[in-house]
């Protein structure tokens, strides 16, 4: 009964994850979020940096408490990662004030502290991996009409979307054309990305680096009690004829 | 089973698993306790402060906070430097023995170097921030003999200096000199000790 | 040891509470599985008030501030992030030892006489803690805590002529905002847990004086032995406290695997949506309350028929509050001549197994989208959810119970 119980509710734990639906033809990727390698945040932390903070916020986190998490030395941080901050131990604030971002972009661009929480790291992926250049100006796959620009198109290039055109009159997407390529390779920018990625999941909650090891401390004494627990009933429901 | 076996059984499984469970209770406390420790945010508010005294001219003071508490640098000049000795009899501590410093600031100067003046401005009896008041003599309004130092508006306390503090006034204990160390001629940084500057230089 | 004991007993009565309620109090020597969910039920009680002491320390309920805080509490607090999650996995595993605990009055009888006040005062506790938990869910300020408390506050909206004012009587404002955030807190913080303690307290008095029932569903003070003690009793102290430490440990590591490993469920505990701040201009592509709400949530947007001049609207409301409302009559709706299922007929089965069914599918379809099959199989499953209690006189009486043992098995 208790088992048939475990599993119905864990079938539908799985079913409500979904956020909004991916548009028709694109496919969910298959990320393998690590936090453990440590190389791969810092460079997701080092491309953020460079070229997102300038105009995203990443406000609730500090720039000493990344370092500490990534294994980057303070005198590092300080000599190379502080932007928009005096001190070491500030929050990450955007270089460019949200009022001239509104006023360029037409809307203020969201602090992404918590965007892998919200929208999920294999939708982050479809964006950053998802631009597409449309009549002049730059969309993207999963986020029709956004006002961010292709950052980082130097990189990965410029692609055009194909689409199929299925016979109710719809439209499908399948696959994507490098029009003009950019420094890097197709893999080298993805790898580049699930880095960036990486980091995103690192920072919307930091506390994963250590929540899973504590868990199974905690799940092994409580093991070791259960026993002694156990134990401790049968030997007083003993006396119980 | 006899029943002595019984209760000696009985009586150990129940130490164990007592002892079990308060050892995981205690265990279970220590994240809400050390929650209650300074955060984060606390502790980068209340982080060394760096100030620049390269535009300090002799005789000036310059005002900032930290920790949420008003600091002064003094550049005292030779004649502010030549009224310290001559106060000890009118000082309740001369020496500082009684008096809130780091080590090396427990000197002649209450200070690293003689002509730099770091203190916490908050009056030792009830927490007001003295005025200084350097100019000699009657002009400061506190008599003729007034060789220059701090007078504190609230209760009338008078300090030399050094921030040392005279004999029958309410303030008890010389002005705080908080931990603070050289970064160069121009740079002090405020909330650190020398040892520790060079601990982070070295990391 | 014993002179203070006696120095205690000469100015409170500490020895007699002790031996009343638990060395001398004896319970039914059968309990099973679904009796453990009551102690539980206080465990998870205690949790939730002792980990939201410390979170109140460091949250701050303005509505400039609060989801910063939060964010606060997750990252510059030491160990806030555990605290957090302590607090929210708590008020998920609250509903479901509630659930369980509450099944089991449904099973073995134990809101029959002479239990109905003890169940009336529990189903009380259920709609408080409703309460605290709706509006512990506005506190971290995010966008589906928002919309959700506008879509649920703006069902008072719907009653005619008192509904405006009264939902501008509780938001405290046009529409949630500040206002409302401050006066949910001090709800959430203070009111309504000193309403629960005092609740329990009350339901463990009732509770005490008529005793506990048991799976058989038979009065064990029917059978006494001289010195008045129930032949079929045994004292809670020590049997049920060392037995409930079992099932506290096997509770305990549910609740840590949950905690550190799945802390969001898969957004079941924790909402995506919730890690947005509130935007008054952007509603989530779907609103939908936590788990333990969307029973009632799916019987309130199962109603769309406009009838008797009443819109569909209205009438969602008024089931959602009559299905709340059905279980306070459970006592006396309930005609049957045994308590427990064990002796009960196929009827009573059916309609429970169907009662049940019923509850767990209207709870998850009220996570989609109220279209199509979903609305259709939402106002099949309510039918039959307001079945369970309006034909129950009828199948009660007639059902074929078996005879009830004299002692218990």
């Amino acid at each position: 009964m208790r088992r048939l119980c475990l599993s119905l509710f864990l079938v539908a734990a799985s079913t409500v994850a979904s956020a909004a639906a991916l548009p028709p033809g694109v496919k969910q990727p298959q990320l393998e979020i690590d936090l453990g390698d440590q190389e791969s945040l810092q460079r997701g932390a080092r491309t953020f940096i460079n070229y997102c903070l300038s105009c995203h916020s990443a406000a609730y986190m500090r720039y000493n408490r990344m370092g500490k998490d990534l294994g980057i030395d303070e005198e590092l941080v300080k000599d190379n990662l502080l932007f928009a901050a005096d001190k070491v131990g500030d929050l990450m604030k955007a270089v460019m004030p949200p009022e001239d971002a509104k006023v360029w972009f037409g809307t203020a661009p969201p602090d992404l502290t918590l965007v892998a929480r919200s929208r999920g790291p294999e939708w982050l992926y479809l964006y950053m991996t998802g631009f597409h250049r449309e009549g002049g100006r730059w969309d993207n796959i999963v986020f029709p009409d956004v006002a961010m620009p292709h950052v980082l198109y130097e990189w990965q290039g410029e692609q055009r979307a194909v689409f199929k055109t299925m016979e109710d009159g719809s439209k499908r997407f399948d696959r994507f054309e490098l029009v003009r390529p950019g420094s890097m390779k197709k893999e080298e920018y993805d790898a580049a990305m699930r880095d960036l990625v990486n980091f995103f999941v690192y920072l919307g909650e930091p506390a994963k680096l250590v929540r899973y090891r504590i868990g199974v401390y905690v799940l092994i004494f409580l093991g070791v009690f259960l026993i002694f627990t156990y134990l401790l009933k049968r030997e007083y429901w003993k006396q119980l004829h | 089973m006899s029943d002595e076996s019984t209760d000696q059984t009985r009586r150990q499984l129940l130490a164990i698993t007592t002892g079990l469970g308060l050892a995981g209770t205690v265990v279970a406390s220590i994240p809400f306790v050390l929650s209650m420790q300074p955060s984060a945010r606390t502790r980068a508010l209340g982080a060394p402060v760096e100030v620049d005294i390269s535009k300090l001219e002799a005789g000036q003071r310059l005002v900032f906070e930290w920790r949420g508490k008003p600091v002064w640098i003094v550049n005292r000049t030779k004649k502010m430097l030549d009224t310290l000795p001559g106060m000890a009899s009118k000082l309740v501590d001369p020496s500082s023995d009684a008096s809130e410093q780091p080590s090396y600031a427990q000197n002649e100067w209450r200070s690293i170097k003689p002509d730099i003046l770091v203190l916490v401005g908050i009056c030792t009896h009830l927490g007001c921030s003295p005025l200084a008041k350097f100019v000699k003599g009657a002009v400061s309004g506190l008599g003729r003999d007034w060789p220059g130092g701090f007078f504190c508006p609230c209760h009338g306390s008078l300090f030399d200096l050094a921030g040392r503090v005279y004999k029958d006034v309410p303030a008890p204990t010389n002005l705080v000199v908080p931990p603070h160390a050289y970064l160069s001629d121009t740079r002090i940084i405020v909330g650190l000790s020398p040892d520790e500057v060079e601990k982070n230089k070295n990391a | 040891m014993q002179k203070l004991i006696a120095w205690i007993d000469a100015r409170i009565p500490l020895t007699k509470v002790w031996d009343e309620h638990l060395a001398k109090y004896y319970a039914p020597k059968n309990f099973n599985f679904w009796y453990y969910f009551g102690s539980l039920a206080i465990l998870v009680l205690v949790i939730q008030i002792l980990t939201g002491i410390f979170l109140t320390m460091h949250y701050k309920p303005d509505s400039k501030l609060a989801f910063a805080s939060v964010e606060y509490i997750m990252r510059d607090v030491p160990w806030g992030w555990l605290i957090r999650y302590m607090h929210a996995t708590g008020a998920s595993l609250f509903f479901v030892v509630i659930y369980l605990h509450m099944f089991r009055a449904l099973l073995y009888g134990s809101h029959r006489s002479p239990r109905e006040l003890l169940w009336i005062i529990g189903m009380l506790i259920y709609v408080a803690l409703m309460a605290e938990a709706f509006m512990g869910y506005l506190l971290p300020w995010g966008n589906m805590s928002y919309w959700g408390a506008q879509v649920i506050i703006s069902l008072f909206d719907a009653v005619p002529w008192v509904g405006p004012p009264v939902a501008e009587w509780i938001r405290g404002d046009f529409v949630i905002s500040d206002a409302t955030l401050n006066r949910f807190f001090s709800f959430h913080v203070i009111a309504l847990p000193l309403a629960l303690v005092g609740l329990v307290y009350l339901h463990i008095v009732a509770l005490h004086k008529v005793g506990s029932n048991n799976p058989d569903g038979i009065e064990i003070k029917r059978h006494k032995d001289k010195n008045g003690v129930p032949l079929d009793g045994i004292p809670f102290h020590p049997y049920y406290s060392v037995k409930d430490m079992v099932a506290v440990t096997v509770f305990m590591m549910v609740f840590a695997a949950v905690m550190f490993f799945a802390p969001e469920m898969g957004g079941w505990f924790l909402e995506r949506d919730n890690f947005v701040p509130v935007n008054p201009l952007q509603t989530p592509p779907e609103i939908k309350p936590l788990w333990y709400f969307t029973p009632y949530y799916s019987i309130l947007r199962a109603n769309t028929v406009n009838f008797f001049y009443i819109p569909g609207k209205l009438w969602g409301v008024f089931f959602m509050g009559l299905s709340l409302a059905m279980f306070f009559f459970l006592p006396w709706l309930d005609r049957s001549p045994v308590k427990s299922i064990r002796y009960r007929g196929w009827m009573y089965k059916t309609a429970l197994t169907i009662f049940a069914i019923s509850f767990i599918i209207l709870g998850y379809l009220g996570t989609r989208p109220p279209e199509g099959i979903y609305k259709a199989l939402a106002q099949i499953c309510t039918i039959l959810y307001f079945a369970f209690f309006f034909l129950m006189p009828w199948y009660t009486k007639y059902d074929k119970t078996k005879p009830e043992p004299d002692r218990v098995t």
